[in-house]
This record gives structure tokens, sequence and C-alpha cells, in this order.
């Protein structure tokens, strides 16, 4: 026998008689019985439900809590939920997103309370889905959706900016920028004080 | 201080802390003596360059001195250290630690949860105690106080009440070390809180300073709001460009942009302070007129882009065989300088080569070459004089960090500090200096009289060359006293330019070119046969010398021809002359330039500053992948496309080839005195006109900084009480100063100024004698009520 199981460098001799053979103990065919019992396996199956689905024509929903892309939340009167505080940009394992924050001025109020996030893009080629970024927000303005169809044709593509992240806008909801719901503060809108645009937010609004 | 002069006995104390034996000189505080055996107490109010003040209580340990205990933990930051002194802190006394921690929980009680939208965040120093050293629960229910907020207290500085912990560093900063006691801790109780006085914003020239020992998110920048986490920016150890203090400096850069810069700590510099300019100004780097890349003005007269061999052939083309000078004006580093210097003398083949782009004088060439390069007068001086003289040097406006050291002197030992000048300044009323009063343009006959000691150090600023016969007056002083004598630019270039031989009389290293031994050294070391040996011109000798047709060409570094003496004459010689402008922005000069070459600004490139002390200021580039490059290294390309390669590829390389090169130490030029002069005659609404740059001003370095201009001091004419009786005006009233070339209309400001004096700021808004006057100091001007 061979004293070694690398195979054999090209350009040496490939004789045959330098090989040896490894005898294995291998079982000979079971009996009858024994054959016909992986058969009826094979055959109880075909009456069986398909576990598989026909992707992409057919799509599975997911687990409820499956980690997909990331939303952007907004609050129900349409304001941004991020304050561009970057948590889930230093808590990212992966430093797949990039966060700049800006002033919120009374022109151009994007979230409630003082700062918004300016710039926001994750990068969906470095994101390993931990899920990180959502433990660190601070106000639920991240959270992650089930949708799991992240493939595109090039590397650009893959990194999402603000406008592909944001929620879309619900019934009762306004396009920032537009001010604050009157008479309510950041406070406020955290503790859930806030539950629809106000018409006067309507009049200013862009 | 550990120099020998200020070395003395100090009695030391022995204490024991947490059981171990650490010996420290006596004073000191509890917290410092600790700091030594690395152990860490928390606190917030303390400061080592502030006094004690004891007034977040946050850093109580237990304390027992000769066996007898004290009842209380004590604030270990006000408590100096005493023989047989023993020190329980939170790592050995449980009741230190309870303390701590609960006077924590207090400090968290009111203070907001507003961290992910807090600039601090991240490097604060409140988050990181209440995570070392605080409880992991709270235990104070309850609505928290809160503020409107942010409040601006400055144009550049946010004041967030609701975060505030009442340490006093701010107000004791800007009480201690600026004189500038515009914020005060107003109310009591849990409405304590920082305010400004109701008619005066905090318009301090160090207010950055305050934000930066914020251990809080109280005090933010408003330029830097926002910007960024601290996890996100790269900082680079760097050198302040704005003054010749010397700064050291962080720079903090985000994706290629400085988002802010932060004074660093030097003790035997700036200590840990900087002025706001030197902490805001940086936004020209970024700015829409910077030069991107290389032009070439063309046969119908316009600048036109072009590449780099093409620019450098036609900068070659102008230059080669003709009779060229070289302005390199005060910003370079020392390698730059280095440069300008080399190129001058082996590719242009000329000494005409000056760095001062102002106004200047033959007695001060001659000063600068007799007296001043490779001088060493330092800090410390200050710190050991008896008597600081200030002759032509406004520091608080010229070099802020001087004044900061002025200022400890005075307040620590009651430092003596003389002035001569025309006019009272704010900077003097803080130093309580002695101010002698004289008319502009008859400073000179005033020094004779001073009585000074050898311990005595003279501060000599660069206005002294707009009055004739003061350097000389100046040197005599300190001859006869023995007194040190500095001069202090107001750039940070100019001692770098004169040491590196940027300098008509002067070839680098402060080697004479007069003298042939200088000149066969400098040779050798270059490796050339010969350098030229005709001395050379002045910077405004050359502006003379194109309009006469004695000099066809100009290489100019970073200058405005606003600043040289009269601009417009300036500015027509260099639309005749045949100009290369090595700059980093559109500005006066690449107006009439016939080949602009775009360099690197300070944030881009490596380099060096030298201060006024002559102490080396190394730093290197916060954005590290900049296209521009240094001067340096284009005027080594420049120099190859002539034909005459200076061999200055690299920053490095120049350093090098520098500091091979080494100091002079043959004979120095002699320095011949100039007569004292005098001042102008004037009668009736007549008056002499006397002028310096304010800190903040229209400076092109501080151009896109709306926060900063807020802090500006008002545009203003001073004249004195006696003309302001005989003019019939009023602090208020509006002034127009005229002569027959022009005139400017300021509002009045009755003050302490000789009265035949009136005084109005160099470079601010409406108020620009240089240009508009062609006058700036000692000449006769009519001051009439507008």
């Amino acid at each position: 026998m061979s004293n070694s199981l690398e195979p054999k460098k090209s350009g040496a001799a490939a004789n045959v008689d330098d090989v040896s053979f490894v005898e294995v103990d291998q079982p000979g065919p079971g009996s009858l019985a024994a054959q016909s019992k992986g058969f009826w396996v094979t055959f109880r199956s075909m009456f069986k439900k398909n576990l598989t689905v026909a992707y992409p024509d057919v799509k599975a929903p997911t687990e409820e809590r499956f980690h997909g892309r990331h939303q952007l939340n907004r609050h129900p009167d349409g304001l941004e939920k991020c304050i561009g505080c970057e948590l889930c940009a230093w808590a990212c394992p992966a430093d797949a997103i990039f966060v700049e924050g800006a002033d919120n001025t009374p022109d151009n109020q994007m979230s409630p309370g003082e700062r918004y996030g300016k710039v926001y893009q994750i990068n969906y080629l470095r994101c390993v889905f931990c899920g990180l970024c959502i433990e660190a927000c601070p106000t639920r303005a991240l959270t992650m959706t089930n949708e799991y169809e992240l493939a595109d044709s090039s590397r650009e593509k893959l990194i999402f900016e603000k406008e592909d992240l944001l929620a879309p806008l619900r019934a009762g909801m306004l396009q920032p920028p537009h001010p604050m719901y009157p008479g309510m503060n950041d406070t406020n809108y955290y503790n859930g004080d806030v539950t629809s645009a106000h018409p006067s937010q309507e009049g200013s609004a862009k | 201080m550990t120099t020998q002069e200020n070395a003395v006995a100090v009695e030391m104390i022995t204490v024991v802390i947490d059981g171990f034996e650490v010996t420290v000189p006596k004073g000191t505080l509890v917290i410092r003596a600790a700091e030594k055996l690395g152990i860490q107490i928390p606190r917030f109010c303390d400061h080592p360059l502030l006094d004690p003040v004891g007034a977040c209580r946050q850093c109580l340990v237990d304390i027992e001195i000769n066996g007898r205990a004290f009842p209380k933990p004590q604030a270990s930051c006000t408590i100096p250290v005493e023989p047989n002194m023993i020190v329980k802190t939170q790592l050995t006394s449980p009741v230190a630690d309870k303390a701590q921690k609960g006077v924590m929980e207090l400090l968290l009680g009111n203070h907001p949860l507003d961290c992910p939208v807090c600039d601090k965040g991240g490097e604060c120093p409140l988050q990181n105690q209440a995570m070392t050293n605080g409880n992991p629960q709270a235990r104070l229910g309850g609505v928290k106080r809160t503020f409107e907020k942010p409040i601006n207290i400055s144009s550049q500085v946010l004041l967030d009440r609701e975060r505030c912990v009442l340490c006093a560093r701010c107000t004791r900063f800007s009480e201690q070390i600026a004189s500038d006691p515009f914020i005060t801790l107003n109310e009591r109780g849990a409405l304590q809180q920082v305010g400004i006085y109701e008619n005066d914003p905090f318009k301090s020239y160090f207010s950055g300073n305050t934000i930066q020992i914020c251990p809080v998110g109280a005090l933010t920048g408003a330029s830097y709001r926002f910007r960024a986490r601290p996890f996100d920016l790269v900082s680079t150890p760097s050198a302040c460009e704005h003054c010749a203090s010397g700064c050291d400096m962080r720079t903090d850069v985000r994706r290629g942009k400085t988002l802010r810069r932060l004074a660093g700590d030097d003790p035997e510099v700036n200590q840990e302070w900087n002025c706001d300019k030197g902490r805001w100004a940086f936004k020209y780097v970024t700015s829409q007129n910077r030069i991107t890349s290389p032009m070439v003005r063309n046969a119908e007269g316009e600048l036109v882009a072009a590449s780099w061999p093409e620019a450098l052939a036609a900068a070659a083309a102008g230059l080669v065989g003709k009779r060229a000078g070289v302005l390199v004006g005060g910003r370079p580093t020392l390698e730059d300088a280095y440069g300008y210097a080399k190129f001058a003398r082996i590719a242009l083949k000329t000494n005409d080569i000056d760095f001062r782009a102002r106004v200047t004088s033959d007695e001060e060439a001659n000063f600068l070459a007799s007296h001043v390069v490779g001088s060493a007068v330092e800090y410390r001086h200050i710190d050991s004089a008896d008597h600081v003289l200030l002759i032509a040097f406004e520091p608080e406006e010229e070099s802020p960090i001087v004044f900061l050291r002025l200022n400890k002197n005075f307040k620590k030992r009651g430092l003596v500090v003389t002035s001569v000048a025309s006019k009272a300044s704010i900077a003097m009323d803080k130093l309580k200096a002695n101010f002698i009063k004289v008319a502009p343009g008859a400073e000179s006959s005033a020094l004779a009289s001073i009585a000074l000691t050898a311990k005595s150090v003279i501060l000599l600023g660069e206005r002294a060359s707009e009055s004739a016969g003061l350097i000389s007056a100046a040197i005599a002083l300190a001859e006869k006293t023995g007194a040190k004598l500095a001069w202090i630019p107001r750039r940070a270039g100019e001692r770098g330019a004169l040491e590196a031989g940027a300098f008509s009389t002067l070839l680098p290293g402060g080697r004479p070119v007069a003298d042939t031994a200088a000149r066969v050294d400098i040779a050798a070391a270059w490796g050339v046969s010969s350098l030229p040996t005709v001395a050379g011109r002045s910077g405004s000798a050359m502006i003379d010398a194109i309009h006469s047709g004695d000099l066809d060409a100009l290489v100019v570094g970073g200058i405005d021809s606003a600043d040289l003496p009269d601009a417009a004459d300036a500015q027509a010689a260099l639309k005749k002359a045949f100009v290369v402008s090595l700059e980093i922005a559109h500005s006066s000069i690449t107006e009439v330039a016939d080949v602009v070459l775009p360099v690197a600004a300070v944030t881009e490139k490596y380099g060096t500053f030298i201060n006024w002390e002559g102490r080396k200021r190394t730093f290197t580039a916060a954005v590290a992948d900049s296209l521009n490059r240094s001067d340096v290294r284009i005027l080594s390309a420049l120099a190859d496309a002539m034909g005459e390669s200076i061999m200055l590829g690299t920053v490095t390389a120049a350093a090098r080839e520098f500091a091979q090169l080494g100091q002079w130490d043959g004979a120095r030029a002699p320095f011949t005195p100039v007569a004292a002069g005098s001042a102008a005659k004037t009668s009736g609404t007549e008056a002499i006109i006397t002028s310096w740059r304010r800190l903040l001003d229209e400076g092109t370095l501080q151009a896109g900084e709306d926060n900063l201009a807020g802090t500006r001091r008002p545009t203003i004419a001073v004249i004195s009480p006696q003309r302001a009786g005989a003019l019939g005006v009023q602090s208020g009233d509006h002034l127009r100063i005229s002569n027959s070339l022009g005139s400017i209309t300021l509002p009045a400001l009755v003050e302490d100024i000789h009265d035949d004096a009136v005084w109005l700021p160099r470079n601010s808004v409406g108020s620009t004698p240089l240009q508009t006057l062609n006058a700036v100091h000692g000449d006769v001007v009519t001051v009439v009520k507008a």
C-alpha cells in the first residue's frame, strides 16, 4: 500500500502497477426485503405534498421576523423617525451603513426635533443582516422588512440610498418637509401622541 | 516648568492613595497625585489649567490626615496633599464609591437622554463616567427640567442649558484664561444656568476653547453641529497656519473634508488653548474659489485651463532668460520657502526674493538679517520675565496665544506689561498695561526712557517697520539693558521664510548673501558653481523695478496685492510683468497672472511652520488623498522645465536638505541704526492715521465661515475725547476719514488715543485704509464729522 494518499504529481511515471488499492469493507447487496424498503420510501413520497415552490413564479412567505431589507419608518404624520444619530452605523459590524446628520430648520423640518439624517446609505454587499442596527436605533426608525430579493447587476445599485429605504407614505401622512404637529414636541412624537397629520401641517407642506 | 532657570527647590510630600505611596510637590491636589499613580478619579469641573472650584462634587474621596478622618468624603480636586495623608478613592472605599455614584445619579437626574442627537456623544466625559462610576439603574423618576434649546450665546457657540452639569469650566476659562468674562452662572438651584449679559454676546476671541473643555454637550459649535460622530473622524496632529503663535492643533477630517479643528496640548506653546480663528477658519480650503487645474493666459488675454506640462512649459518660456523676482508671501511652510529660495538663486539666478507682503522698510530687512534669523526668545522667557515691553504689537489681535501667555503671567504673578502705542486697546486693559502714549511716527523717541532689566523681554511687532527708527531704538534699548528682543510677525510663514533664505539679503540658515564664505557654502551644498552676488531687491523695490523696466517677470506665492503698500500701483506692475502665480484660490494675483499653478492648502500637505520663537511646528497632511501638491514640488518641476534643476521633488527632500545645511555660524550682517522718525505735524481737522489688523476681519483665510465672522469686533474709528469735543462728535456718530485718494466713513468711538491720532481697523468691512487711502500709519488724513 502506498504510504501517501496524495495524488501523483504530474510528470511522474503513471504506471498502474505503482498504485496499490486499499480494500474497503463494503456490505454486499442486501436482501430483497431490504431493497424494497428503500423503493417504498421513494414510491410513498410521490403522493406527498411538494415542499419546494416554483420560485420566482411562486414566492413563499418568510417567517414573520425574518431579517430582510431595512426600512426607515415614518411618524404617523409623515415626518421621518430617523434623527441621523449614526448609532446604527456605530453598531454595524460590517461597516455597511453611512449616515450624515444635519439640522432641521423651520423651512426644512424632516423629522421631529433638531436633527435629521441627511444622507442615509446601506451597502447590501456588506450587510450581514445581523440586526444590530435595529437594536441600536433609539427611535425605532430603522426596522427590517421581510424582503429578501436583494440581487442586482452592479455594486452601485446595491448601495441603497435614503429614498430607497424610506417607508411609503400611508394614509394620513404628508410628505416632509413640513412643520411638526402643532403643540407637540419631539417627546410627544416618541410617546406616540401624534396619530396623524394636522390640517395646518398640510398647508405648509412643500 | 522643567527648565533650569525655573527649577527651585520644592518641598516634596509623600501621601498614601489606595495603599500606594506617592511623592509629589507641596501644593499638588489630591486628584493630581492620584493621576500620578494611574488612579482615575471621576471629575467634571477639574481642569489642570483652571483654578480649582469643587463645583461638580464628582471626585469625592475619603481622606484621613494624621489618623483623623474627615467625617464625610471630600472633593479631591480642591484639597492639596498634606503630610501623613491617607486617601481612599472609589477603588478602596465603599463610602467614596457610594458618594460618587450618588453625585452621578443627581447629575443625571435632570440631564436629558438626548445622547443620540448630542454632538458630544461618543467623546463625552459624562457618558463615559456614567458608565464607569454610575449606577446602572436610575431611581429618580418624574419629568426632567427642560429649557428651550439650543440658544446662541454667540454666532458660533450654542448652549443647551438642560445638558449643563454646572461645572463652571467655561465661565472660569473666560474669566481666568481669556479675561473675557462675558458668560456667567445665573439663577440658583435646579434653574442655575450659564448665561450671557443682556446686551453683551459672548464675543471672545477664545470662545471655542469653552466648547472643547465642556465635559458634556452643553456648549457646541454652530459650524460643527450634527456634522459627524467621533468615530467618523480621522484625526491628524497639525499646526495652525493662521499666525506666528505656533499652536499645536488637531484636525478632524471626514471623507476628505475638514469638519473641525481642536487645540492640541503643547505645554510649552499654546498649553491646551487656541484662538477662534485657528479653530474655525478652515473653510477657505473647500471654498468654491479653489483653483483646480493649471491655467495659462491665451492670446486673447483669458485664463484657460491647461495641462500641467503645458502650464509648466508656458511658465518656463516666460521666465528663461528674463530678469525675474520672487514674491513668496508670508504663509509658506519652511520647506516651500526653501524651495522658493533655491528656485530664485538657481533657476532665476537672482537674489530678488522677499516674503514680506506688507508695509516694510530697509531698516526692518537689516534687523531681520542681523538680529532675528536664528534667534530664540521663547514663551518661557515671558514666564520668567520681570517686565514685557510691547512695541508696535497688539498681542490679542496679532498673536493671540502670546496674549494668553502674557495674561497668565499677569494673573498669576502680576507681570508688568508696558505698551508703546498710539491707542489703548482691550488687551492693554486686560493686562493692566502701562500705556506709553505716543503720536504715530514718534514711537522711537519714547523708548529711551523705559527702564528694563536683563530679565525683561521686548516683543516687537511687524508694524515696527512702519515707524522710522523704531527698530533701531528697540535694539539700542535691548543692548543698553540686556533685555531679550523678539520679533513677532503676524503671519505663520514669515519666520520660516526668513530662516529658509526666502529673503533678498539672506541665504538658507541665516547666511548673508554679502558674505563670500556663506555663498560658497551654499553653492557647494547645492552643487552649483556660483550664486548670484548682487544684493536683491525688497518686494516694493521689485514693484518699482517693474515700472522702471528693470524687471520682467515675477514668480508669486500666496500674496494679495491689497496687502502691498500702494495696492493699485502694485497691481498695475503685476499686470505689466510676466507673472507665474502659485495659489490655492482665485485672488487679485490670478487676475493678472500669465500662468497659474494650483498648490496644496495646509490641510492637504506636509510641512513645517516656524513660529515667532524659532520653534519648528511640523505637521502632516490631514486630507490624505488630495491631488494638490506643495509649492516646493511644483517649483522643482518648473525649474526642471527651465533646464535648471533644483532637485526638490518632495517636501521630505526639502526638509532633509535644509536640515543638512544647518545654521550659519559666521558673522551676522551688521545693523546700521536709522535716525528716529518724528510724528507729522497736524492742524485743525488733520490727524495722523494708525491702524492694525483685527484678528477676525476680511482676511482671505477666513473666507466662507459666517459663524466666525459673527464675533468680529465692530468696525469703528477711534478718536480722542479732545478731538471729539473739537469736532462735536460723540461715540456712535459717523466720522469721515479722507485724503486726496479717497475716504472712509465709520462710526466713531471716543477712547484713550493720542490727541493727534485716529485709529481704524486695517482690513475690516468698510475699512481698508491701505487700499482706499494708501495710508496705514504715520500719514496725515483729514477727520471730519460725516
